[in-house]
């Protein structure tokens, strides 16, 4: 395919060339990305419908199916007010601000082995720096917005987050001590064998916190008290309308999908197969991937369906008086089993 | 080795990108009929009182600061668990050492009512 691509293409200077065949695997990773995007606000709102005993939307095509498409249609129709005292430039800013990484964290995910766009030995460390810009397009859309409850919404959206990511960030320092690498791809690989071998089990304490600081993260029930519908309305997207308010969704949505891949990917043993025999390898390793991480943004929808949304000081108080100590602790004791047992041998 | 990041920094500007190109779809597409009460930050229906950028709760600093210095650490702690293999038993009681000071100053912000909120 890329020897294709460039015998098409090779009237074209090579730097143009690279350029464009970068380009075209940008385009293959993001119009699929997109499009799960689109369709797990679909699944959203089913699921949580059948877990409430309704039928979720089912008017837009067969069975509702088309009900993404008709969301983005009415959504770019729809006016995009700049509040009068806010400041444009930043206002408009925001929105790419949280879009941005959420879509470029992508660019190190391991799809199945050897499919990645770019297999940089950094890669955990590019994750959790895109990661934390995230913070940046909701504090910015807070301030720009000039309005209490955007502002509100922000601040504690921000404290919440860098609270968090504490919690994640020490998670994942566990993580890479039993993997002893900060590639994707070879985290996958330290895995393999078979479901007992994947991280999940040595690292299960922090499996826990991880996906804990993920929902977090990401603002999803029961830990959304920054959008909080029923004090501060929408928290600080509360002056979004139409597509800007749109982005800031699909940054969401997309940030679940992205925790869900690198939770599979750290603890579930990312493309490989439960077992290594017959009938569980038959499905190609993308597949498992795939139906891996769907299992895991479901938990999210969910949670939703389940958890009554947590008070702000109860939020605050699980970031840094339970979680922060459980992976603490458990660092600690990875280190011990390591060093002073026989099984360190076996998961190093 | 560096031309492993180059498709990375144009992921960074794709990825930019495609919120620039939503939002612009949204402009052009989309009717723009501003009129005063429209373009009003958004109060339950009140005018609203005064400016927003009002004084805040000094915790949110507060946290902000506890983040920095925690998030050091776990920088500090990244590359050490990588070479862990390599480094070995002593090097593991030599980070022990080094988070058991900042284990200390935790349970002093405990202590002090630094993570209590209300």
């Amino acid at each position: 395919m890329r020897e294709y691509f460039f015998w098409l293409t090779a009237w074209l200077p090579h730097n143009l060339q690279v350029t464009m065949w970068v380009l075209t695997k940008i385009v293959a990773i993001l119009a699929p990305l997109m499009l799960c995007v689109a369709y797990f606000t679909f699944a959203e709102r089913k699921l949580i419908g059948y877990m409430q005993i309704r039928v979720g939307p089912n008017r837009v095509g067969p069975r509702g199916w088309l009900q993404p498409i008709a969301d983005a249609l009415k959504l770019m129709m729809k006016e995009i007010i700049i509040p009068s005292r806010a400041n444009r430039f930043l206002f408009l800013t925001a929105p790419l601000l949280s879009l941005g990484p959420a879509l470029a964290a992508w660019a190190v995910i391991p799809f199945s082995d050897g499919l990645v766009l770019a297999d940089i030995d950094a890669g955990l460390l590019y994750i959790l720096a895109l990661t934390s810009m995230g913070v940046y397009g909701v504090l910015v859309a807070g301030w720009a917005s000039n309005s209490k409850y955007a502002f509100l919404g922000a601040m504690r959206c921000a404290a919440q987050i860098v609270a968090y990511e504490i919690a994640m960030g020490f998670a994942l320092v566990g993580v890479l001590m039993v993997a002893g690498s900060l590639n994707l791809r070879d985290i996958v690989l330290g895995q393999s064998g078979s479901m007992l071998h994947w991280y999940w089990l040595p690292l299960l304490p922090l499996l826990v916190v991880y996906f804990i600081a993920g929902v977090a993260e990401t603002n999803r029930a029961p830990f959304d008290v920054a959008e909080g519908e029923s004090e501060i309305v929408a928290g600080f997207h509360v002056e979004y309308s139409g597509m800007a308010f749109a982005v800031f969704f699909l940054a969401e949505y997309a940030n679940m999908i992205l925790i869900a891949a690198l939770t599979v990917l750290m603890f579930f043993g990312g493309w490989l197969p439960p077992l290594e025999v017959a009938p569980f390898t038959w499905l190609p390793p993308l597949m498992w991937f795939g139906v891996k991480t769907s299992l895991v943004a479901f938990l999210f929808l969910w949670f939703r369906a389940t958890f009554p949304r947590y008070r702000y000081d109860q939020i605050m108080r699980l970031g840094w008086k339970v979680l922060i100590p459980i992976t603490l602790l458990w660092i600690v004791v990875l280190g011990m089993v390591k060093f002073y047992t026989p099984i360190g041998v076996w998961f190093a | 080795m560096l031309a492993n990041y180059f498709p990375i920094l144009l992921f960074i500007v794709v990825g930019l990108g495609v919120g620039a190109v939503a939002v612009s779809v949204g402009k052009v597409l989309a009717p723009h009929k501003p009129y005063d009460d429209k373009l009003a930050p958004y109060e339950c229906g009140f005018e609203a009182f005064e400016d927003s950028r009002m004084k805040f709760d000094v915790r949110y600093y507060l946290v902000a600061i506890l983040f920095i210095i925690f998030d050091l650490e776990i920088a500090f702690l990244f590359p050490w668990a990588i070479v862990l293999d390599e480094i070995g038993a002593f090097g593991f009681w030599a980070m022990m050492g080094f988070l058991a000071v900042l284990v200390v100053g935790f349970i002093y912000e405990w202590k002090k009512g630094a993570l209590e909120w209300e």
